[in-house]
């Protein structure tokens, strides 16, 4: 059984202005000792996917259908003494920031020792001892000077050091890292990326990696999901979704980043901006933008279809190139005629 | 106009940029007076520019343009902020500290390093807003000092900024936004004269003529990001700073945008400077790349062998800590990863300012500040053990 899983999670922003569905129909599983990456850009729903999980949505935000499974325990509508149980303890998260993340008056070691004086049965001699521990383990030098240190003393990323150190002191099951290099610098990135790894094969905990960077998730990850307007559109393997991607999303990602090879010659970006997420259209939400569109992607949704066993994507490209080579057979209910537009 | 134009920013040589570029440009800062210069009325939209640099890229010459007279020369910047340390003490803080390079006519040089190293600062002296606390900045062969000089050169050099999203005044239209710098410099004789102009600014960089009356709150990343260009092309200028001005949008977004910046240097013959932290966005735009650590410049090369073969163990890290975006590279990539960070430019190390992070450092590293020379033609690398360790 999956250590976490995820079926047809909805969760929905009510504002002024209407309800703004943040997440939209998102399945998917996590094994205990694996990393899944989850990429997307800004208001794909990546980070509200997270929060679902953890159950710290903003105000207006609200789980509106779906299951999430922990270890076989249902999460949604479980209550808050369960989730408070969960938060820190199971699944613990990161967050992008570093520099507003820890609390600026109170010292590290105090910000440390909360954690683990409020989810284990240790004293505070004891906590103190795993707090020191925890920082020596992410590399921080002398932790017991530090840990009388505040947040400002502290560089950003060492910030994220600590924020690590804190996210791991209960030894959770899954880790759930929000964009936790996405405010450093890649030199810095790199040493926490290899920290993350190396505690992660060491601790045997699975890794939740949201990022809107796909060099990060070419490096640590072993699963991806590709989200678009709260949907994912693509699914599976890292080497999968980077050597084969079959949603014209994905595969308009992948040749809109710069690599050495494109220095001199032009980009081929996506065209338009990103969806408005109150006004979603009818058909597959990345229609609007895709070179590829044909009717069909107009008028109707394209379901998530199993390529094989490492990837899955929801794009009718895919079931035109199946009725193309004569994999697939038109079935009889109608309305999948796929003409170019 | 744009046909004879396009070839010289990546790839011509040296004789075709002379004769192509200057006449254009300028016979047009001749008579400054003129208020709008339309050099294209008839060039195709942006998105249908040629797409001349493919073809470029393979003959791109580092050497291209050395016996062409450079159109910023600085040498030994320095920019000291002053930093109260105790109640009556201040101490200088070293954020450039003695940088010297030059760019050419045309020619987009990267600037890169980790946060805190003086990128932006270099960029910011660079166009005098803040002034420099010593060394000089040559503008097409004249030095910029006196207010005068300031003034006409802030109409030839503009600045892009990192963020769209607090670099626009919320409480003036897209129009006024880009407008201003045209009030500023008067450089309009009519109320319809201005308005066509910021109409065919907005047109440059995709934006529709119902946009103008509009607030910048009202757009996305991307759209303010061309705002925010065309507002530093109002002047009509010749060079512009680039700060960071993709690091803020969506990879989808971000690589419209840096097609933008391309297209108009295709068009009008821009020269950049292009700040940025990402590595392999850098290296997509840039003919030369500087590395800067602690406000001193410690490599410079042109961009495919900066890439190919970095010379400074700094520059070393920096391009091997680039995340890959494929796997099987990246699981292979041998990363060097720096242990530590930056030091604090208030204490910085004796001697080599990388020395307390490199692994070659040596005593001789810690007494002596290593030279910036130039080790092989049009490579500039500051490291006292360079010969050894490559």
């Amino acid at each position: 059984m999956a250590l976490l899983e995820v079926k047809n999670l909805k969760t929905s922003f009510f504002t002024d202005a209407g309800e703004v569905k943040a997440v939209n129909d998102v399945s998917f599983s996590l094994d205990s000792g694996k990393v899944l990456g989850i990429v997307g850009e800004s208001g794909s729903g990546k980070s509200v996917t997270a929060y679902s999980i953890m159950q710290i949505l903003a105000g207006t935000g609200k789980i509106v259908g779906g299951s999430i499974k922990f270890d076989g325990q249902e999460l949604v509508g479980a209550g808050e003494k369960v989730m408070k149980n969960i938060r820190g303890n199971k699944i613990s998260i990161i967050f992008q920031d570093p520099m507003t993340s820890l609390n600026p008056t109170y010292t590290i070691g105090r910000q440390l020792m909360e954690a683990i004086l409020l989810h284990t049965n240790r004293n505070r001699k004891q906590a103190y001892e795993r707090a020191v521990e925890m920082l020596r383990l992410v590399n921080v030098n002398e932790p017991k000077k530090r840990m009388k240190q505040y947040p400002y003393e502290f560089s950003g990323g060492m910030r994220q050091r600590v924020m690590i150190a804190m996210a791991l002191a209960c030894e959770p099951d899954i880790l759930i890292a929000d964009e936790p290099t996405t405010a450093l610098d890649v030199t810095i990135q790199a040493q926490i990326l290899e920290l993350m790894g190396s505690l992660q094969k060491e601790l045997g905990m699975a890794i939740i990696m949201i990022t809107h960077d796909l060099g990060v998730v070419a490096q640590i990850c072993d699963e991806v999901i590709v989200m678009y307007a709260g949907s994912i559109c693509e699914q599976g393997t890292a080497d999968e979704i980077f050597y084969n991607p079959c949603h014209e999303y994905t595969k308009g990602l992948m040749r809109s980043i710069p690599t050495a090879d494109t220095a001199g010659t032009k980009l081929q970006p996506i065209t338009g901006t990103p969806i408005d997420l109150l006004n979603m259209p009818k058909g597959c939400p990345f229609a609007p933008r895709c070179d590829n569109a044909m009717k069909v992607c107009l008028t109707k949704r394209a379901d998530r279809m199993q390529l094989n066993d490492d990837h899955a994507a929801s794009c009718w490209m895919n079931v035109k190139k199946g009725i193309d080579s004569g994999e697939i057979e038109i079935e009889t209910k109608g309305g999948d005629e796929d003409g170019k537009e | 106009m744009a046909k004879n134009k396009k070839p010289h920013n990546k790839a011509a040589k040296p004789e075709s940029k002379a004769e192509n570029k200057p006449p254009v440009k300028k016979s047009d800062e001749a008579q400054a007076a003129k208020p709008v210069n339309k050099p294209d009325s008839n060039t195709p939209k942006p998105e249908a520019a040629p797409k001349a640099k493919k073809a470029a890229a393979s003959v791109r010459k580092p050497e291209a343009s050395d016996n062409n007279k450079p159109l910023i020369e600085v040498r030994d910047l320095k920019e000291y902020f002053n930093i109260n340390v105790g109640m009556f003490r201040s101490k200088p803080l070293k954020a450039v500290d003695g940088v010297s390079f030059t760019i050419n006519r045309g020619e987009t040089l990267g600037l890169v390093g980790e946060s805190g190293c003086g990128k932006t600062t270099v960029g910011r002296t660079l166009l005098h807003l803040y002034k420099p606390t010593g060394g000089e900045i040559i503008y097409d062969g004249k030095p910029v000092k006196t207010r005068d000089d300031i003034k006409k050169y802030r109409r030839k050099a503009t600045m892009v900024f990192q963020d769209p999203y607090s670099s626009l005044n919320p409480r003036m239209t897209v129009s006024d936004i880009i407008g201003e710098p045209l009030d500023v410099h008067k450089l309009y004789s009519s109320k319809g004269d201005r308005m066509e102009r910021i109409l065919e600014l907005m047109s440059y960089v995709g934006l529709n003529s119902e946009h103008a009356a509009r607030y910048a709150h009202e757009f996305s990343g991307g759209q303010r990001q061309r705002i925010g260009i065309a507002r530093s092309l109002a002047v009509n200028p010749e060079f512009i700073v680039c700060d960071e001005p993709v690091s803020a949008l969506d990879v989808s977004i971000q690589a419209q945008v840096i097609n933008m910046f391309d297209e108009l240097q295709e068009r009008l013959g821009l020269t950049y400077l292009f700040i940025a932290h990402d590595l392999l966005v850098v290296r997509h735009i840039s003919d030369r790349i500087a590395v800067m650590y602690l406000g001193r410049m410690v490599e410079l090369a042109d961009a495919g062998e900066i890439y190919d073969r970095p010379l400074h163990p700094y520059s070393k890290s920096l391009l091997s800590a680039v995340p890959v975006p494929d796997p099987k590279i990246a699981r292979a990539n041998q990363r060097i990863v720096l242990t530590g960070d930056i030091p604090s430019p208030l204490n910085a190390p004796s001697g080599c300012p990388f020395r307390t992070r490199c692994k070659y450092a040596t005593e001789k590293c810690a007494e002596a500040m290593p030279e910036f020379k130039e080790v092989s033609k049009g490579h500039f690398v500051a490291c006292h053990r360079t010969g050894e360790i490559n």
